[in-house]
């Protein structure tokens, strides 16, 4: 693996820390290493050349504050910089005073916007409202059937024509059966096409005029590289879009033309798409994109997972329950089910400050799977043995690893892991360490 | 009609195959693979080319001037490694006298990426029977087109082909392998959506077999390469195919999207821990599309590029040829056609 960019950039400031002052020839490296690592992360040439020299000069003017070691002050710098170039804070797709809304989704094609077309519908559908979904990919084979297919897992109804090659009639019936079933938002999933392609470019332009789209939406691969600029641009100019949705960014692209296309269009990034599930689609933040990028973690998202999914009062019953040693495996289950709610685990932990850095090189793979088995073998327990683990003996360890389709060391293993962490625990609440929050 | 021929004729090339009086179904639009390709890199004119132009127009060569290069190598996507690297080699051969002027950095240039990227042309040896192709990448790389234009061109030259639509996850893939079945005659092996991946490879294997087929082409899910659980599961697909054949899959070949910047690297690198690359396909190449990142793939890491994809069209997948590949990224000369 190669460094990301926030593990390049805390290299750049550990060698300036414990300085009291910055010369300009610490300037001049520092810089020199944001601009490459700014480039690997594929920021497009031109906004690395503006972001660094505005770092430079704010670096080399600003007072270095008492308060502020001289990396922690470029730190500061840097990431006032990424946040203000990716826009100072996240805008929401307009909804249309008159629905239905209509949102018309470009890109090239593999961008992936048949997928997030679907995860747009359900994202919306949550809110409350009545999506539906118009399948005007007239070109790639299946592709109607791809998003019928995604309509139906949702319940969102698709308006698809097979062997119709207009694409803007289907988008213009579309519309109107959208209207006649009083549906208020309506999403037009287009065929993915090359900039080049003046043809396809027109056709784009043809179905935006037909339909009048509240909002014109770029589909944009977090992968891509120096050629996001380009993409944006001739897109830009030929459909003028409102916003973006950058794709594929669970992975690790470092998503440096989230940058690019901010800087030179102009147009905020309206969501990020974080997974294959159809509900991994959320609301993009300028402000926790640039710590994210710069290694401060991602605590705000962590905290509003948690919120939004783990019960209070259970939590600081269970704390209790932990520190006093008297956790049952019922808990321990309750617990790895609420944190799985919030998200892949290796997700999770790519979030909190300092981990990515701490384990650096390090496979921080937590394999869901694993904590399937582990669900899998705790449900194969009788309500009486998860309460008292003790009374677990050879021939009932047989019959949870059966019923749990895993071994009996599987079993021995989570139950002496388990014994273990109680012990801990316990050792913890004891010793009187500050609390540690139910999750 | 000699152009088709041609083109025809470097498949077979590259497949180790006798060119026989098959003639392919005649088409519109008839063009070497050269002109295309330059075409299609450089129609978007204000990408790299005038960047490059500049800096290969007469005049001396200065600090500026390597610079400049560098900054257009870093534009083009090669990555700064591979970037640094290439000014280095360039600049070298500039002390010792061998480029004096800025027009034959041009040239210069041109020479070291095809020397990187091996000037014989690649080979795709269908000795096996069948060969087992195992097609792999990320979402919307461009796998499933890939493999239905490469079945086209196999159809073309006389093999008989087996398709395994181990891509069981994402919506609709397997009709619209399908179709690609149906327009180039091959046979294609199937499951219901959500089956295992490496029962239909097993299945494709076997089917390739008994059909006595030249060549399977198994087409699998995208994945992003952080996935774990995914690449555990192309682990698995690669493994069951070896148990189907003890020596395939033959070929295991990454479709990266030219469009792909530096996380290509780590695309290659992943893609190759979990199976044994042997080759890659560069897809997209039309657009905006720099297509650097086969340059700093196959520089760092030491796969082949075996074949790149110039458009939609059915005949717009193409035997990689390093040289043209260069000279049409980096050479502001007109072809030699």
């Amino acid at each position: 693996m190669f460094d990301t960019l926030s593990e390049k950039l805390q290299g750049v400031f550990s060698g300036l820390r414990g300085r009291g002052k910055l010369t300009d020839a610490d300037i001049d490296q520092a810089m020199r290493a944001i601009r490459l690592s700014l480039l690997e992360a594929d920021v497009s040439l031109p906004v690395v050349k503006q972001l660094t020299s505005a770092i430079s000069e704010r670096a080399r003017g600003e007072e270095v504050a008492t308060s502020l070691t001289p990396d922690q002050m470029v730190v500061k710098i840097v990431n006032e910089e990424l946040s203000r170039l990716m826009g100072s804070s996240s805008v929401s797709l307009p909804i249309s005073p008159r629905p239905p809304t209509i949102v018309l989704m470009a890109g090239l094609q593999g961008s992936g916007k048949t997928t997030c077309s679907a995860k747009l519908a359900r994202f919306y559908q949550q809110q409350g409202r009545a999506p539906m979904l118009i399948a005007c990919d007239v070109h790639r084979p299946a592709a109607a059937e791809q998003l019928s297919v995604l309509g139906a897992q949702l319940g969102i109804p698709v308006h698809r024509e097979d062997g119709v090659t207009d694409a803007i009639g289907i988008a213009q019936r579309g519309i109107a059966a959208a209207k006649a079933t009083v549906r208020d938002m309506v999403i037009v999933d287009t065929a993915g096409r090359t900039v080049v392609d003046e043809q396809m470019m027109a056709e784009l332009v043809g179905v935006r005029d037909a339909v009048g789209p509240t909002a014109v939406v770029l589909v944009l691969d977090a992968m891509t590289g120096q050629t996001a600029v380009d993409v944006a641009v001739a897109f830009h100019e030929a459909v003028q879009f409102d916003g973006v949705i950058l794709t594929k960014l669970d992975g690790d692209a470092r998503g440096g033309a989230a940058l690019s296309v901010r800087a030179v269009t102009g147009r905020p990034i309206f969501f990020v798409g974080t997974g294959e599930k159809i509900d991994a689609l959320e609301a993009f933040h300028p402000d926790r994109m640039a710590s994210r990028i710069l290694g401060m973690g991602d605590v705000l998202t962590l905290i509003e997972k948690a919120q939004q999914n783990v019960d209070i009062d259970t939590a600081k019953d269970l704390e209790k329950k932990i520190m006093g040693g008297g956790m049952t495996l019922e808990d321990f289950l309750d617990q790895l089910r609420q944190i799985r709610k919030m998200g892949p685990v290796g997700q999770l932990l790519g979030m909190v400050p300092g981990l990515r850095n701490a384990t650096k090189g390090r496979d921080l793979q937590i394999d869901d799977r694993q904590l399937d088995r582990l669900e899998a073998i705790i449900s194969s327990m009788t309500p009486g043995e998860r309460r008292r683990p003790e009374v677990i003996n050879g021939s009932r360890r047989a019959r949870i690893a059966q019923g749990s389709g895993t071994s009996v060391q599987e079993v021995n293993q989570l139950l002496a892991q388990f014994k273990q962490m109680r012990k801990m625990m316990k050792r913890i609440g004891k010793g009187g360490m500050p609390a540690i929050p139910g999750m | 009609m000699s152009e088709q021929v041609d083109e025809l004729g470097r498949w077979a090339e590259l497949f180790d195959l006798p060119l026989g009086e098959t003639a392919p179904e005649p088409e519109v639009r008839r063009r070497g693979i050269f002109s295309r390709l330059k075409e299609s890199l450089t129609k978007p004119s204000q990408t790299i080319s005038p960047q490059l132009a500049g800096i290969f127009a007469p005049g001396l060569i200065t600090q500026e001037t390597w610079d400049d290069l560098e900054e257009a190598l870093i534009g083009a996507d090669c990555g700064m490694d591979a970037s640094l690297a290439l000014v280095e080699e360039l600049r070298s051969e500039a002390m010792q006298g061998r480029i004096v002027n800025r027009n034959e950095i041009a040239k210069g240039l041109v020479a070291a990426v095809t020397r990187q990227m091996t000037p014989e042309p690649p080979k795709i040896s269908l000795d096996a029977d069948p060969t087992v192709i195992l097609v792999v990448g990320v979402n919307g790389s461009g796998k499933t087109t890939t493999v239905g234009k490469l079945a086209h061109r196999l159809h073309q030259l006389d093999q008989k082909v087996v398709i395994g639509a181990a891509d069981t996850f994402r919506a609709a893939a397997i009709d619209q392998l399908a179709i690609w079945a149906d327009r180039s005659d091959a046979h294609l092996v199937r499951q219901a959506p959500g089956a295992d991946p490496g029962a239909v490879a097993f299945d494709a294997v076997s089917s390739g077999v008994s059909r006595q087929a030249d060549v399977v082409l198994i087409d699998t899910a995208g994945r992003l390469q952080t996935q774990h659980n995914l690449m555990e599961e192309l682990r698995k697909v690669h493994a069951v195919i070896a148990k189907a054949n003890s020596d395939a899959p033959h070929e295991t070949l990454l479709v990266v999207d030219a469009t792909t910047g530096q996380n290509g690297l780590s695309q290659a690198r992943l893609f190759g821990q979990a199976v044994p690359l042997t080759g890659v396909i560069v897809t997209k190449l039309d657009g905006s599309a720099k297509g650097g990142i086969a340059v700093a793939i196959n520089r760092e890491l030491g796969i082949p590029v075996k074949m790149i994809g110039v458009g939609e069209q059915l005949d717009d997948l193409q035997p990689f040829n390093a040289q043209a590949y260069a000279q049409a990224l980096f050479s502001p000369e007109p072809s030699p056609s």
